[in-house]
């Protein structure tokens, strides 16, 4: 048997807004990130990391270049199953959380799996099972309106983890956090990678771009590697 | 996958989880539902009053009374056949013709003894009649029998009593054959009549053929007062033709002397109310429709502004464009099916506090209540198209990606 296919496979991966006149949001780069690694993308704004996180959400289709998700070719896809392939490979996480707010902890989780065609009666289980893994499976049944944010942002990592992704995808996860709450996300985010799960944080922020195993420095749509100390 | 179970719930939430806004917004069709409602149904009861007003019995009498319009014609018009000219008529039951003769007194007196007696009398009406009239008023004895065409023929002095007149008079058995007094004249009892279902006012009155008063007194002279009529007793539904036929009847030569009365075509008044009022207000409820179906358009459009966030979420948590679409869609088909239904109950609500007020009887069609909120629905469906539309559009709308924070 050959190798696992990386998660995150980019050749030449490119994006340019249509003119006139044509803006390059993302200049072509090659990136690889294989299973089970944790990679945080910084940059300042406006460098093309909100780019960058729609093209690897398979939010965006890029313009040029092949972009391979777990080995399969993204662009050959459909807009269906494109769409299909982000609800089961990737679990997001926003800074702004974006739970349903009238919603309960366990309804906000049992969300991702309305789209993926898990039968309905398997759902809750699974939700309660991802609450507890991210620490509330007491708080169940508390309306997201009622949650602190730290617990709010917990659930919305629950609710990225319910369908089993390959790749958790975050965007300034801690950027509407104190620190105590931060360090507690970032805390649960290191152990699920030492879990095993495939990490890609998004941030701005020198503390949590720290904590990856290698960073990728965006500077004007250019992509590069760097080292980490 | 995402079945109708999940667009239910999914839909259902969303709504529920505003339940004053949703309530503002199903207003409009609340209002237009209730209006069609209470439209149709107070229709529906008006017209159901109308022809509860014209019973089987009106609707089946037709008088014919004369009117010389010049004083060259002026005179007793009737044949003397005028009976057998009408029966002959299609849809005619019994036909008689009736009149108050003067009987040479200025106050007319009957007395349950000779005169001569000395005593006072009652002041009774004396009306004459042909034998059909009996039939006309659907006359039923107490006791004896009512006069017939041999009596009419022959003269005969023979007298028929209302009840009260029988009472007044003292008279309440005909085995005796009781002798009654008009003016000097005796007239042999052979009837009293217990009840009557047309001109209630004959109980008083003492009924004698046509050919007696005839012979008596001379025929009706209409310049005195006597005015002859004649009263038809119709089928059911054959009033109106009768009544248009009966003048030509009795007198082809001057069929234009005689004013008819038939009752007015019940149809016809109803559909006459019905017109004047549903078209007015049908159209008023069909711009309070269309007042509902753009406030919940507005109303869902700008859910779908206020909820991009919402939409990106559920796009990057895997759900198709139609999906989105068909959660917004099914979001305002119930805003619009709770207006159907409170609109209905609200008009159905006017319908009886207005039979309740006015006393009559509600009349609600089911056809008129039970599609009322499917009509709501499908305002609402109708009003959502566009907003759902927008709601799988905004990723090429060249508006922000939703789900990244501006860093």
């Amino acid at each position: 048997m050959s190798e696992p296919p990386p998660v995150i496979e980019f050749s030449g991966v490119g994006l340019t807004h249509p003119g006139p006149p044509p803006v390059p949001a993302l200049h072509p780069a090659d990136l690889r990130i294989g299973r089970g690694e944790f990679v945080t993308v910084v940059g300042p704004s406006g460098s093309g990391k909100s780019t960058f996180l729609n093209v690897t959400g398979l939010l965006d289709r890029p313009t040029e270049g092949v972009y391979r998700l777990d080995g399969i070719d993204t662009a050959t896809l459909g807009e269906a199953q494109r769409t299909a392939l982000r609800g089961r490979r990737i679990g997001f996480v926003f800074q702004s959380f974006h739970l349903l707010p009238h919603r309960s902890a366990v309804e906000n989780v049992m969300l991702a799996l309305v789209y993926t065609g898990v039968p309905r009666k398997e759902r809750r289980a699974l939700a309660v099972d991802a609450l507890q893994r991210v620490g509330l499976g007491h708080r169940r049944e508390a309306a997201a309106s009622q949650m602190s944010g730290g617990e709010r942002q917990r659930v919305a990592i629950a609710r990225a983890l319910v369908g089993r992704p390959s790749l958790l995808l975050c965007d300034e996860p801690t950027g509407n956090l104190d620190s105590g709450n931060a360090d507690r996300v970032l805390d649960l985010l290191g152990g699920l990678h030492a879990a095993g799960m495939t990490l890609v944080v998004v941030t701005h922020d020198g503390e949590v771009a720290a904590r990856g195993q290698r960073s990728v420095v965006i500077r004007d749509g250019l992509l590069r590697e760097r080292e980490t100390r | 996958m995402f079945g109708p179970r999940d667009l239910l719930d999914e839909s259902l939430s969303s709504m529920l989880a505003r339940p004053g806004r949703a309530l503002l917004t199903v207003l409009g069709t609340l209002l237009g539902v209730a209006a069609f409602v209470s439209v149709l149904g107070l229709t529906a009861t008006a017209s159901g009053q109308i022809s509860a007003r014209f019973t089987a019995l009106s609707a089946t009498e037709v008088i014919v009374e004369d009117a010389p319009d010049s004083p060259a014609t002026a005179g007793y018009a009737y044949p003397a056949d005028t009976e057998t000219r009408l029966t002959v008529l299609n849809g005619v039951r019994n036909a008689g013709l009736y009149w108050k003769p003067s009987t040479g007194d200025a106050e007319p007196r009957v007395y349950p003894r000779p005169p001569s007696l000395g005593d006072r009398g009652e002041p009774l009406t004396v009306t004459a009649a042909t034998p059909g009239y009996l039939a006309a008023v659907h006359a039923g004895f107490r006791a004896g029998r009512p006069f017939d065409s041999w009596h009419d023929t022959h003269a005969a002095h023979v007298a028929v009593l209302g009840r009260a007149a029988a009472a007044r008079l003292g008279v309440t058995r005909v085995e005796d054959q009781p002798a009654i007094f008009i003016g000097d004249v005796a007239f042999t009892v052979i009837g009293i009549i217990e009840d009557i279902d047309r001109q209630a006012e004959t109980l008083l009155s003492v009924l004698i053929p046509s050919g007696t008063a005839a012979a008596l007194w001379g025929l009706p002279d209409p310049e005195a007062g006597e005015s002859p009529k004649v009263l038809i007793d119709t089928e059911l539904g054959a009033a109106q033709l009768v009544g248009d036929q009966a003048a030509l009847a009795l007198r082809p030569d001057q069929p234009e002397r005689f004013k008819v009365m038939a009752p007015p075509d019940p149809e016809q008044l109803k559909t006459a109310v019905s017109s004047d009022l549903s078209t007015l207000f049908l159209a008023l409820a069909g711009i309070c429709l269309l007042i509902g179906a753009v406030g919940i358009a507005n109303t869902t459009l700008v859910a779908v502004l206020e909820r991009t966030a919402e939409i990106g979420l559920r796009r990057a948590l895997g759900a198709r464009g139609r999906h989105i679409a068909a959660q917004f869609l099914a979001e305002s088909a119930f805003l619009g099916l709770l207006g159907g239904v409170v609109g209905a109950a609200l008009g159905v609500s006017a319908v009886i506090g207005t039979a309740l007020l006015q006393q009559w009887t509600p009349i609600l069609a089911p056809t008129t209540v039970l599609p009322a909120p499917l009509i709501g629905a499908l305002t609402g469906l109708l009003a959502g198209l566009y907003p759902a539309h927008r709601a799988t559009q905004h990723r090429t709308n060249n508006n922000p990606p939703p789900l990244t924070t501006p860093n």
